[in-house]
């Protein structure tokens, strides 16, 4: 595999190293997510407390439905807990508006999907460009360089005007880890990333983010099914049945 | 940022090309009717050529008379005795002009039978409208005074008798009376009811010109207002004057009613008027109240469509939606890129129901219903319909938008699965 990291100056300045490693970003208290329906309440979190460090890579375990992907919601703010508060960078969230979050999420937080989730109309270099859209006052020529230059660290570099749609599934998930450092976001969310890929290309992506977190600091928290991964982070954060265990 | 939302516009639309197709296929076929009607319309009523100064003039083209013991009404043009007596001494107007009806007349040439609509007018006729004189002129207070045999042809008519506009002083025969021909003006289009004729003869050549008091006869009057601004006062002074007018046949009529209209005022108050003309209400409000209730609920239907599909595509693209909430676009993000998407598609739909409107327009110019029509689509009626379109997309595209925009974004991301 050829070295995706060869060329971390180009991405220098976009370095998500805003704060001190080891300082908290994201702060997790008490957290409780209980789903109401007319007829049956469920609780998808109990009692979470849970810290990120700035620089680390957590990976977060545990059988299906025990509340993994709801935290990990939870932590990009796209959806708001029963109880508990969230603190991004020592500041609690529960009273931003909608356009606060989203602002916030623009800036703080990069999303890296199982299915990857690109817009398939759009060109491989536009998907990436995608986070900038929302940030004011930055130019098309500014945007375009900058996805450029993630597309290059990823080591798409070649495939810039291709569609998703012409691509492998391994390439498709290296255009979304693009699209989630084009932000230069705090922290990137990774929700089965190698979920969808066959063991070889899901090797090559766990050695990516493992370059990104190593190299260039990323700080990254990755729910996965593969004990394997897990093991290859700093951390691993047991659940079950929406409790943390360990 | 916009050119990106153009961008998936337009991806959007080829991806779901029968769709698509539909979809402008209804928006600009209802643009096209709308604007065919509007073309129409806009020659009827608008600042054409010869009614040029349209906003200063008003039309009188009927006198109605209530006959005693509810016998009904009688309507009909006004008279020479009515026009003199008492129109021509109204003090408001600028000019108080006269014209009828065409009639049918014939000419004949070396080889064939030339039919003739043949108009009867006095010389202010000439001065209030503005007809586009290729040669000549139009005759004057004294020639009509003094009868003379003179004439004004429109070009089609200076042609076909004697193969050529350029024909002033020349002798035309027609109905087997000669006419020298005092000018030519361009073709005037039937749909300026006022104003189309193929030849002009002075009034006082009419066989309707008697000069008795009878106060119905065949004459339409055109008044022009010295300013838009003084129409009301004019239209009040001949509502003053309608008071005084004295009835002839006092045994057989009880009550003439008669009013100085603005063009269209003078259409809707013939078309959705009662019989009974006592009270005077020109119906110009419920005029245009049913003019544009008409046209949304015409609109209605094709944007409803077009909600329908933006809803259901709105479910296909939830993935797309779901992505963009989550690196970080807020929920007027969203709507502005949905109603991008949707003005664009409509701005489409309307420039081709332009050109579609401008095909139908010439086909009716060629079919020769509407003789010398001439319906066209003006820089007035070109903005009108980009309005009506603009209108159409915001209506078709803010709920779909609005609904787009509430998406949750976790529900979002997991309906949009792209594997």
């Amino acid at each position: 595999m050829e070295n995706l990291l060869a060329n971390p100056t180009s991405y220098s300045q976009a370095a998500p190293l805003a704060g001190a490693a080891g300082t908290p970003v994201l702060r997790l208290t008490n957290i409780e997510k209980v789903y109401q329906t007319s007829t049956i309440e469920t609780v998808a979190l109990n009692q979470v407390n849970l810290v990120i460090n700035r620089g680390e890579f957590v990976s977060i375990m545990g059988p299906s439905g025990c509340g993994k992907s709801t935290l990990l919601s939870l932590m990009g703010l796209l959806d708001e807990p029963t109880r508990g508060t969230i603190e991004v960078d020592g500041r609690p969230v529960q009273s931003y508006s909608d356009r606060e979050l989203a602002g916030l999420r623009n800036l703080k937080i990069g999303f890296v999907f199982q299915s990857y989730h690109l817009i398939n109309d759009l060109s491989v270099v536009d998907n990436v460009e995608l986070p900038l859209l929302y940030r004011p006052g930055m130019s098309g020529k500014d945007r375009r360089q900058r996805a450029l230059a993630v597309l290059d660290k990823v080591g798409l570099g070649a495939r810039t005007g291709h569609f998703p749609s012409q691509l492998s599934g391994g390439q498709r998930q290296r255009v979304a880890i693009a699209r989630a450092l084009a932000g230069a976001p705090e922290i990137i969310l990774a929700d089965e990333p190698t979920g969808n890929l066959d063991s070889v290309m899901g090797e090559e992506i766990m050695d990516l983010l493992l370059g990104l977190n190593r190299q260039d600091g990323v700080t990254i928290v990755m729910v996965t099914h593969d004990e394997q991964q897990a093991l290859k982070t700093e951390r691993v954060i047991r659940f079950f049945d929406g409790s943390q265990v360990g | 940022m916009l050119l990106s939302y153009l961008k998936i516009a337009w991806k959007v639309l080829m991806r779901r090309k029968f769709f698509t197709f539909i979809n402008l296929f209804g928006v600009s076929f209802t643009l096209m009717i709308l604007l065919v009607v509007m073309a129409i319309f806009d020659q009827l009523v608008g600042p054409t050529t010869p009614t040029k100064r349209i906003d200063r003039m008003l039309f009188v083209n009927v006198i109605r008379s209530q006959m005693v013991d509810g016998r009904g009404w009688m309507n009909m043009p006004a008279s020479i005795h009515f026009v003199d007596e008492y129109v021509r001494k109204l003090k408001t107007p600028e000019k108080v002009g006269i014209t009828t009806t065409p009639s049918n007349a014939t000419a004949f040439t070396q080889s064939k039978l030339l039919p003739l609509d043949r108009s009867y007018t006095d010389g202010n006729f000439w001065q209030i409208m503005d007809f586009d004189f290729l040669s000549g002129r139009g005759f004057t207070a004294d020639e009509v005074r003094a009868a003379q045999p003179v004439c004004v042809l429109n070009e089609a008519t200076a042609r076909n008798y004697f193969g050529t506009s350029d024909v002033v002083g020349r002798t035309i025969e027609i109905d087997l009376k000669r006419y020298r021909v005092a000018g030519v003006v361009r073709n005037v289009s039937a749909a300026h009811v006022y104003a189309y004729a193929d030849v002009w003869v002075p009034y006082t050549l009419s066989p309707q010109y008697f000069k008795d008091n009878r106060i119905n006869g065949e004459f339409l009057i055109v008044l022009l207002a010295p300013s838009a601004a003084a129409v009301p006062d004019v239209r009040d002074e001949y509502r003053q004057m309608m008071k005084r007018v004295e009835v002839p046949n006092p045994k057989e009529v009880q009550a003439l009613f008669s009013y100085a209209d603005p063009m269209l005022a003078g259409m809707t108050r013939g078309l959705l008027g009662t019989n009974d003309q006592t009270v005077d209400d020109d119906k110009v409000g419920s005029f245009y109240l049913i003019v544009s209730a008409l046209a949304l609920l015409f609109m209605l239907l094709p944007a409803l469509n077009l909600i329908n599909l933006n809803v259901t595509r709105i479910l296909e693209r939830s993935g797309e939606i779901g992505v963009r909430k989550a690196f970080g676009a807020a929920g007027h993000d969203l709507v502005g890129q949905f109603l991008v998407e949707n003005v664009v598609l409509a701005l489409v739909g309307g420039l081709l129901g332009l050109v579609l409107a401008a095909g139908a327009l010439a086909l009716v110019n060629q079919a020769h219903t509407v003789a010398y029509a001439h319906f066209a689509l003006s820089w007035r009626v070109f903005g009108w319909g980009m309005v009506l379109t603009l209108i159409f997309g915001l209506m078709s595209g803010v709920y779909p938008a609005w609904k787009m925009s509430r998406l949750n974004p976790v529900a979002a991301l997991r309906g949009g699965e792209q594997k």
